[in-house]
């Protein structure tokens, strides 16, 4: 019998937060388990309360739950005391709808989107009684797949994981389910086989399919080990989001969680060219969903679930085009049937933005954040995120001066280029913000975040050396020193734990025995501050004779074959290279939805195109826009790339 | 917090299986969607951040069931009070149904403040989690009713008290849950309550035996007014109630 919940219920007086694993949550299901189906238990691996949000595994839980062959539930990481309360009964990881042993189920799918999650992925694996390393399984153990960003460099994980879904997911779970029904069918025989059979699925990359020879520390080569294998494996793009009108029936919690509220995303990829943001760049080209599909989404939703919130969720939702018509249109329609709150999160910094944002907290307006990212219009160049001090100081203004009293900004420090002039920028900045916030009020605050620069692959900074411990702790102290009695606040991230993530976000195959050893030796939870010690790190790179400098700290070079080379976000790397060096000669580039196209390679070699309402950027910002970016100089007719010195 | 010109409602509901292991908030806020799934006409608070006007009776602990606990919404306009418990059961997490629904009437006194008697089904097993004859619970039962003191060291708040639990405690059964001897404890709500576990630490003095919460019921609660013991629903009803089962 595989329900396990009468071994789980005793357990649950004795851990924090029991609710976590009951599931019942509105819109879940129960299905039944049956020898023709395939069943997936799509993981989490992290705690219920950030993991139950999570869209893409809503998604793919009721595609899979829709189709005749296949079935789906869901599992997170249980919390270190429910663990340890596991293990103490030897009850294996379960899954929360119909409390089935993991271990029973086809597939384990895992969503990485951080990198700290990793050695959370091998405690669950362990917890479900199935090999770690993914060599030591047997025909009867589950297939594991991976999905999230982090597919994109799938080295790290490589070791453990029989395969990676790389881009969109919608589209492949069904081709992998056919394939793994198939192999249930002809009964499960050497794993070998099926996973051969998933390497020829577009977007699924099978490690152990090929082979990475190396010349002292660097890669010498990637070899596929078969002649069907694909020696590069292409990102997976759903090419019309209006077609996936999911999910349908969002979860709601029992419990409290982040983002509790119906989250509906209007819109997927962003062209803006951040340099330093991966998802900007893997998940071109931007792909609208039609606005009466948004009116229908949010309408429905807030009828099923109840919620009093609906989120319009993308990488910059303020782009969306119309998004001033769509809001005012959705606040009117929710106007007089019970205060429903509307939220836009990743707000672009300027003006027309703040109107939008008045527009919706009619009632309640207590915060407001901005990402500038960079301290001054310099390094901002550099990264390309391309709004100027005014831009910022017009939506403070504005914000302040409609009734919002606190505003947090987001920066990165640690961005190549970076001298202490900009860092202390950021001081500025967040000292002119108080100063014209208090001429409005008394109350105005201001909370400058600032997190050290990890560099991605596939983003232009993927060849940067990201800067050593002590220097992030120089640049905050000083930061610190420098906001002192200033009526802002700073609040940073560990430049420890910003160490580490660089040590999994740039590994090659190598880093999975550090991983492993991390996890052995107790380190789960990583990216949990009061769990996380940079010294098992440490550790279990010497232990590997691993130098974790040459890996975070080191610039990389144009011939250097990096760990992620044979995976294809359809990014061609001279567009990426060229990018890496316009920014060190800090050169913006404009956004490409609204401007001629810079071949990035994604559109021309997967043959899609960007789906966009409105062939006009939006009003009132300069950023990516090409507006205002003249200084006094000459309007640029067509920026393809600006020059500003 | 009652309007005037409002149509105040009480509802009792259960809390059933696994949904037992959510908070009191988490009721609420399950609540508060239910009754924006049935589009209730609400009645909301003033100020900055308009709530539901909603409040609840005793809070009961994660991890207790209950056949018998209240709310008191306040809408603007009238509602068909017969069918709202199953409008609003279709609305709510399995195991937590709506069980009943009265129009009360206007300025009822508040839940917190009117309950002073409820009642438990406790479970107990001993300290090595094995199930204890009924001839224990009996001894623990008659010995704390013979005393006139029953004094436990209890933390609320951080601060450690010693209290006596006597005045409390209203009356213990032993009754019979299948084959399981249970104990069924009346408890008094005022001026301070106290709770299952504290009357089993209370009650193990006896007998020595670590008796532990295994499972725990609230079987019903009641108001004490003028002599007459009222079932809430019952209690400030603008008409009188019919009684549904509760069960």
């Amino acid at each position: 019998m595989s329900n396990l919940w009468p071994r789980v219920e005793p357990l649950l007086a004795r851990v924090e937060k029991p609710a976590r694993y009951i599931g019942m949550e509105r819109g879940s299901l129960r299905p039944e388990h049956r020898p023709s189906s395939t069943s997936w238990l799509l993981v989490y691996p992290d705690t219920y309360e950030i993991g139950l949000p999570n869209q893409g595994l809503q998604i793919l839980y009721e595609i899979l739950n829709e189709r005749d062959d296949a079935l789906a539930e869901r599992a997170y990481a249980p919390w270190v005391d429910m663990n340890a309360e596991m293990r103490a009964a030897g009850v294996p990881l379960f899954s929360v709808d119909t409390h089935h042993d993991a271990g029973a189920f086809d597939v384990l799918a895992f969503g990485l989107a951080a990198e700290l999650v990793y050695t959370n992925v091998l405690e669950c694996l362990d917890l479900a009684g199935v090999p770690v390393r993914a060599e030591q399984r047997r025909p009867e153990h589950p297939l594991v797949i991976v999905g999230g960003h982090c597919a994109f460099n799938p080295e790290p994980m490589a070791d453990f994981v029989d395969a990676f879904v790389i881009g969109d997911g919608e589209e492949a779970v069904g081709e992998i389910t056919e394939v793994v029904g198939a192999w249930k069918r002809s009964g499960r025989t050497a794993r070998e086989g099926v996973l051969r059979e998933l390497a020829t699925i577009p977007g699924v990359y099978v490690p152990s399919m090929y082979e990475v020879s190396y010349d002292g520390p660097f890669i010498a080569e990637v070899q596929p080990r078969f002649a069907d294998v694909p020696e590069r494996v292409d990102k997976r793009t759903v090419a019309d989001l209006g077609e996936w009108p999911y999910p349908k029936r969002q979860l709601v919690p029992l419990i409290e969680v982040v983002h509790d509220r119906l989250n509906v995303e209007v819109f997927r990829g962003c062209t803006r060219g951040c340099r330093f943001c991966q998802a900007g760049m893997i998940t071109r080209p931007v792909r609208e969903r039609p606005a009466d599909q948004v009116r229908t989404m949010v309408r429905d939703g807030l009828r099923r679930t109840g919620y009093d919130e609906v989120a319009l969720t993308s990488l910059s939702t303020a782009d969306f085009s119309g998004i001033d018509g769509l809001v005012a249109g959705l606040v009117n329609e929710q106007e007089g049937c019970g205060n429903v709150g509307l939220s836009l999160p990743s707000l672009r910094v300027d003006a027309f933005t703040v109107g939008i944002a008045s527009e919706i907290q009619k009632i309640r307006r207590t915060g407001l954040t901005f990402a500038p990212e960079g301290g001054t219009w310099r390094v901002r160049q550099v990264i390309n995120k391309l709004i100027t001090d005014d831009d910022l100081y017009a939506a403070v203004d504005g914000a302040y001066s409609q009734g919002w009293q606190r505003v947090k900004l987001y920066f990165l420090i640690g961005v190549p280029t970076e001298m202490d002039e900009d860092t202390l920028g950021i001081a500025r900045l967040a000292r002119e913000v108080v100063k014209i916030g208090r001429g409005y009020t008394k109350k105005a605050s201001c909370t400058a975040s600032v997190g050290g620069f990890v560099p991605k692959a596939h983003t232009p900074f993927q060849w940067f050396g990201q800067n050593p411990v002590l220097e992030l702790h120089r640049k905050v102290g000083m930061l610190r020193d420098d906001l002192r009695r200033s009526g802002a606040t700073i609040r940073w991230h560990d430049p420890a734990a910003t160490y580490a993530e660089g040590i999994a976000s740039r590994g090659d195959r190598r880093i999975g025995r550090v991983i492993e050893r991390v996890w052995r030796a107790g380190g789960t939870f990583q990216e949990w501050s009061e769990r996380f010690q940079l010294d098992r790190w440490l550790d279990a790179m010497a232990a590997e004779g691993l130098d974790p400098d040459w890996y975070v700290t080191r610039h990389r070079t144009d011939d250097e074959i990096l760990p992620w080379d044979h995976i294809a976000a359809g990014l061609h790397r001279d567009f990426l290279w060229d990018d890496w060096q316009a920014a060190l000669r800090e050169h913006g580039l404009p956004d490409c939805r609204w401007t001629p196209c810079y071949d990035c390679g994604v559109c021309t070699d997967y043959a899609l195109e960007h789906v966009v309402a409105s062939a006009v950027p939006p009003a009132g910002g300069s950023q990516g826009t090409g507006q205002g970016l003249g200084f006094g100089r000459e309007a640029i007719s067509v920026p393809v790339e600006l020059i500003t010195r | 917090m009652r309007g005037d010109q409002g149509f105040p409602v009480r509802i009792r509901f259960a809390k059933r299986g696994k949904v037992r292991f959510i908070s009191h908030r988490d009721v609420a806020r399950a609540f508060e969607r239910a009754f924006r799934i049935e589009t209730l006409p609400l009645a909301f608070t003033e100020g900055f951040s308009p709530r539901p006007k909603v409040s609840f009776g005793l809070a009961l602990s994660v991890g207790h069931e209950s056949d018998a606990e209240y709310l008191d919404v306040e809408l603007t306009q009238s509602v068909d009070t017969d069918n709202l418990s199953n409008r609003l059961t279709a609305a709510l997490p399995e195991g937590m149904p709506a069980t009943g629904a009265a129009r009360l009437i206007e300025r009822a006194p508040a839940l917190q403040e009117s309950i002073t008697e409820v009642q438990f089904r406790v479970e107990a097993i001993d300290g090595l989690g094995r199930p204890v004859p009924e001839a224990v619970l009996r001894t623990a039962a008659s010995s704390a009713l013979a005393c006139d003191e029953l004094c436990v060291t209890r933390t609320r708040k951080g601060k450690e008290s010693v209290d006596d639990l006597r005045p409390s405690l209203r009356h213990i059964e032993i009754a019979h849950d299948g084959d399981t001897p249970v104990f069924e404890l009346t408890l008094l709500t005022q001026p301070r309550g106290a709770r299952p576990r504290e009357v089993l630490d209370a009650l193990d003095s006896f007998v020595g035996v670590g008796l532990t919460e295994h499972r725990v019921t609230r079987t019903s609660q009641w108001i004490e007014r003028g002599g007459a013991r009222l079932e809430p629903l019952a209690a400030d009803a603008f008409a009188p109630v019919l009684e549904t089962s509760a069960a």
